[in-house]
């Protein structure tokens, strides 16, 4: 797993929460800083690339691990 | 340039509050400049104490633990339980609630604007309603969706 700044867990969480608080974890972060989410939410595995495809952050890594989603985004600049 | 989301929600029941409020506030969070136009039955949305239910009479496809007949889903009372039971299950399934989809689209700047004509028709007051909305018509919201990526009719 790759380091992050910052980790956010939204198990328990239904769509579209964790994409909203990846959202605002983000925007208190600054360019170049790594967010950890951690999503039950199955949806995620198609939602949190499309959010990062629509608003410029990295996808740098996800991973399943004990029935949790794992993301690691990078924001962009 | 931002993509934009035009939204017209009419409906005022507690399913129907859904995918205006969420479409619109993860549109936000995807960088779009959303607007939700409120008509008819979709100003209860707005209003400051929310009491939106949902009914499974002439809504067959609504789940119910046990099948109801139509004659009983009549009784008084059988709102209030399948508006009870929904809004258990939305909690239970770590589903945000109605009011947290509608704070957040506030907090990101959604624009929420009621319908002015279907305001006067139902004789609400501006005070009914909650702080940081706006008001117009069917000009205000065609200008917008005429430039709008996606435009839809909830």
């Amino acid at each position: 797993m790759s380091a992050f700044d910052v980790e956010v867990d939204t198990s328990g969480l239904n769509c579209p929460l964790p994409v909203l608080k990846a959202r605002k974890a983000l925007a208190d972060m600054s360019a170049g800083q790594k967010l950890h989410l951690i999503v039950t939410d199955k949806g995620a595995n198609k939602d949190i690339p499309a959010f990062c495809k629509m608003t410029g952050n990295q996808l740098v890594e996800n991973y399943e691990q004990a029935g949790k989603l794992h993301f690691i985004l990078e924001k962009g600049a | 340039m931002a993509k934009k989301l035009a939204i017209i929600a009419s409906k005022g029941t507690l399913d129907g509050a859904y995918p205006p409020f969420l479409l619109a506030s993860t549109a936000a969070a995807l960088g779009f400049e959303a607007k939700i136009f409120f008509t008819f039955y979709g100003l209860q949305l707005l209003k400051k104490d929310l009491s939106l239910k949902v009914s499974p009479l002439g809504n067959p496809a609504m789940p119910m633990p046990v099948p109801v007949p139509s004659l009983i889903q009549v009784i008084p009372g059988m709102e209030a339980f399948a508006t009870w039971m929904m809004k258990r299950k939305l909690k239970s399934k770590g589903v945000a609630s109605v009011e947290e989809l509608r704070s957040i689209c506030l907090e990101s700047e959604v624009e929420l604007i009621a319908c002015q004509m279907t305001v006067d028709l139902f004789d609400f007051k501006h005070e009914d309603f909650i702080d940081g909305i706006s008001s117009g018509g069917a000009a205000t919201f065609l200008e917008f969706a005429s430039d709008a990526d996606i435009t839809l009719y909830i």
